[in-house]
Formats: structure tokens, C-alpha cells, sequence
């Protein structure tokens, strides 16, 4: 049984179709009694930082426990980016902290890093299939160098330790994280076809 | 940049996949989501449907197509067709659309686009914008409804507003080309390509590889194919070797 988190922060609807195809049970839930004992969480998650930040604050403990536990979490985009120490997003913002590493904006880091990439018309947000470059590690199973995923996101992670797919636009970010039982995806697996459908198989296999 | 984009439109009218040519015969070609999986497989980047239904049935039949497709099919969608109200959008989003397209409801009035992208993200935002060229060919007219109306606005002009206003992609179909397999018109492709900041679909005229290829050198980030593909002429993937060759970016 996956459940996934329902904290009011945007669309579930294809998260739960992709694991319910999957063949696997799955529920909403939105009590923190629920989050701890479940046997697979996924945290959802679009739109902005901050508010989503303070919609979780219910269910922070519950998921610092399971965490804690080694129980199987994934968090999906900005997800993803919360289980992170710090956003940078409207102002600074702090994460969960579960895992090393912040959150920029990919179009100020592009700035950033220089001056030649100005010329390529990078458009921001990043909207589209994009290639993942170095799968490794059990939640990138099966997945082949350079397989394409769906993304929508403006921002990002640029080096975490726990990195364990990275793709460009513009900059290199952080595509996929793994540390033991705790997961990140920054793209949509459930919007990736068949290759998201691998990732999220691979997942329930944890 | 990301992959360029093939997006396989399907027409639908009462629950069923129909392809106008030149906005005016129907035929049918069968169901929506049998298509629609059949072009994932064969490598479709993302689906647009087109709820043509023409009765008061029509709110409802659109919101069962969304349901219907986001449970069986796991790329990214679009749903349009007389979408005109916030609560209709939010209605389709929550099935699992990535996007709603709206037209004619944007022009009458402006502020919907606006109303949809705050609450949900300029994302999920298409405007699709249905155009042909001005006799004399200073710019292109919109239409509205369909094609039928024939609107006060320029379309290099609409677009500008649009993505002001929050739209976070543009739909441009060329009404002088679509059906026609003559190809896109690239010339304004390229003027809304310049005049907007958003990615682009380009739509109304695909008829060969090379087309896409002239319409991606214009400017567009996606490409809309319909009889092209319906009838079986190339293969997505043919028409994504012509893409990378190119020298584009594409997803095989």
C-alpha cells in the first residue's frame, strides 16, 4: 500500500492513476497517524515553496519519524525540493532539512555560472522532456543513460550528495535523489511514460 | 533546450475522434484514449484533445474525456473546446490534465486567462489562437468559435496579450493551412515566435517530415500533428529522425 500525502498543495488525480495502473493499493491521506504508519508515502507537490513548507508543518513529525524509521518515501518536484535544508525561493525559506542541500532558482544560477549561455535562450520555466544523464542507485533501476522525463519546475538543486540522476537546462540540477529509503524525484514520473512508470515501479519495490 | 515536442491532436465529438479538414467534413476514426495510447507508444511527447461536441452535453463530455485519459495514459495532456469559465478549467485539471487550452472564451474575455493561470500556473495555461492571413497579407486575423467568427484582433497581436496576461504556452493553428498537408505557416510561426516569450505549438498544415523541420526553424517548441499521423502517412518516430537530423533535440 502507497498513500500519498494530500496537504492541499495542488493535483493528485495522476500521481494515484500512475500507482493505481501500477496494480498497486493506494489512498489519499492527510492525518498525520496515517503518514507514519504508512508502508510507502509519496509527498506531492506544485507551486511554490513557502506555503506548501507550511501546509506540511502538520505532518512534519510524522514524516521525520518514517524517515527516521527507514521507511520507503518519495517526494515528486517541489516534493522533492522540500525534503531539502533550504529554499531560496520569495525569500528564504526553510525545508525539512531530511536531506543536504538547497533550493535556487535555476535562471539566477544560469546568471551565475556565466555569461555565454545568454545567447542560447534558455526559457525559464523548465517545461518539457529532458534527458537524465548518470542513473544509478535502486530508484533508477533499469533506467538508461540519457532516457528523457518530464519536468515543470523553475527551480532546483544544483549538487546534493545524495544526487542520483542529474539533467540540464541551462545549468546542471539535480534530477533524482536516494539516501537509504528516502527518495526525490524533481520531474514527474507520472508524466514520463513508460520510464517514469519504470521509476515508480521501482519505488513500490522498496 | 527540451526535446522538441510532437503532439498528436485529437478532435473529439461525442466521445469519439473525429478530424476536420479545413474546420468542415467529419469522420470518425475511433477512441480517444485507444488513439491517444497508440501515439504514446509510438513516441507522442504529449496528447491534445479537442472536444468538439457541439450540445450542452459538452461540459460534461470533456470532463469524462480528462478522466478517462489520465487514468490510462501517463504523459503529459491537454484538454480543450469551449473551456470558459475557472471552475470548468479547475474541473478538468483535477482529473489529471496537464493543461487546459481555451479560444474563444479568452477572447470574449481576456481576464480568463489571467483568473485560470493564478490559481492553477501559467503552465497549465494554453491559448490557442486560430488564425488566417489578411488579405493583402498585413498580419493574420483571429477567429473565434471554431473558426466560424471572425474577430476584431490581430493574431501576432493576441498572442502578446495573451502571454501578458499569463498564458503559459500558445497553441497557433493556421486556418489557411490546416488540412491542406502543405506544411505551416512558418511566416507566422515566426512573428509570434518573436513577439512571445512562452513556448509555441505550431498547428494546421504538417503534411511531411520536412514540414516540422521548417516549422521548429520558425521557432516552435511543439508541433502539432493531426492527419499526418491519423492516417498513417510517416511515423512519430519518422517524423523525429527527420527532427534530429536537423540538428533538434528529440525524445526517442
Amino acid at each position: 500500500m502507497t498513500v500519498v500525502l494530500d496537504y492541499g498543495v495542488g493535483n493528485l488525480t495522476s500521481v494515484l492513476n500512475a500507482l493505481r495502473a501500477l496494480g498497486e493499493a493506494t489512498e489519499l491521506v492527510a492525518n498525520p497517524e496515517a503518514v507514519r504508519k504508512a508502508e510507502r508515502l509519496i509527498l506531492p507537490g506544485v507551486g511554490a515553496f513557502a506555503p506548501a513548507r507550511s501546509r506540511l508543518t502538520p505532518f512534519e513529525e510524522a514524516i521525520r519519524e518514517r524517515v527516521a524509521a527507514g521507511k520507503p518515501t518519495l517526494g515528486i518536484c517541489l516534493g522533492m525540493q522540500l525534503l531539502f535544508e533550504r529554499s531560496y525561493e520569495h525569500g528564504i525559506h526553510e525545508g525539512l532539512g531530511l536531506l543536504p542541500g538547497e533550493v535556487v532558482s535555476l535562471r539566477e544560477a544560469l546568471g551565475a555560472e556565466s555569461e555565454r549561455d545568454k545567447r542560447c535562450e534558455i526559457r525559464y520555466p523548465h517545461i518539457g522532456w529532458t534527458p537524465l544523464r548518470d542513473p544509478c542507485g535502486r530508484l533508477m533501476a533499469g533506467v538508461e543513460e540519457g532516457a528523457q522525463v518530464y519536468f515543470v519546475h523553475s527551480y532546483g538543486v544544483l549538487d546534493a550528495e545524495a544526487c542520483v540522476a542529474w539533467a540540464e537546462h541551462g545549468v546542471r540540477f539535480c534530477a533524482a535523489v536516494e539516501r537509504e529509503n528516502l527518495f526525490g524525484a524533481q520531474f514527474h514520473p507520472e508524466k514520463s511514460g513508460a520510464v517514469g512508470l519504470t521509476i515508480l515501479e521501482n519505488f513500490l519495490r522498496c | 533546450m527540451p526535446s522538441l515536442r510532437i503532439i498528436p491532436c485529437l478532435d473529439v465529438k461525442d466521445g469519439r475522434v473525429v478530424k476536420g479538414v479545413q474546420f468542415l467534413q467529419l469522420r470518425d476514426q475511433g477512441d480517444p484514449v485507444e488513439l491517444g495510447r497508440r501515439y504514446w507508444e509510438e513516441g507522442a511527447d504529449e496528447l491534445v484533445y479537442l472536444d468538439i461536441t457541439a450540445s450542452h452535453e459538452r461540459r460534461r463530455t470533456t470532463v469524462e474525456l480528462a478522466h478517462r485519459v489520465a487514468q490510462q495514459l501517463f504523459i503529459p495532456f491537454t484538454v480543450g473546446g469551449g473551456i470558459a469559465s475557472v471552475e470548468e478549467a479547475a474541473e478538468v485539471l483535477a482529473q489529471g490534465a496537464d493543461k487546459v487550452a481555451i479560444n474563444t472564451a479568452a477572447l470574449n474575455r481576456p481576464q480568463l486567462i489571467t483568473d485560470i493561470a493564478e490559481r492553477f500556473g501559467s503552465q497549465a495555461v494554453v491559448v490557442a489562437i486560430d488564425a488566417r492571413r489578411r488579405e493583402g497579407g498585413a498580419g493574420w486575423d483571429v477567429f473565434a468559435e471554431g473558426g466560424r467568427r471572425r474577430t476584431d484582433r490581430e493574431a501576432v497581436e493576441w498572442a502578446r496579450e495573451a502571454v501578458e496576461r499569463g498564458a503559459g504556452e500558445l497553441l497557433v493553428t493556421s486556418m489557411d493551412r490546416d488540412g491542406t498537408t502543405q506544411g505551416y505557416d512558418t511566416e507566422l510561426l515566426a512573428a509570434i515566435a518573436e513577439a512571445a516569450s512562452v513556448p509555441l505549438i505550431a498547428s494546421g498544415g504538417a503534411g511531411a517530415p520536412e514540414h516540422l523541420v521548417e516549422a521548429a526553424r520558425s521557432g516552435a517548441d511543439g508541433l502539432l500533428v493531426a492527419s499526418i499521423v491519423h492516417e498513417g502517412v510517416v511515423s512519430i518516430r519518422q517524423l523525429k529522425q527527420a527532427l534530429a537530423e536537423a540538428g533538434f533535440p528529440v525524445r526517442f
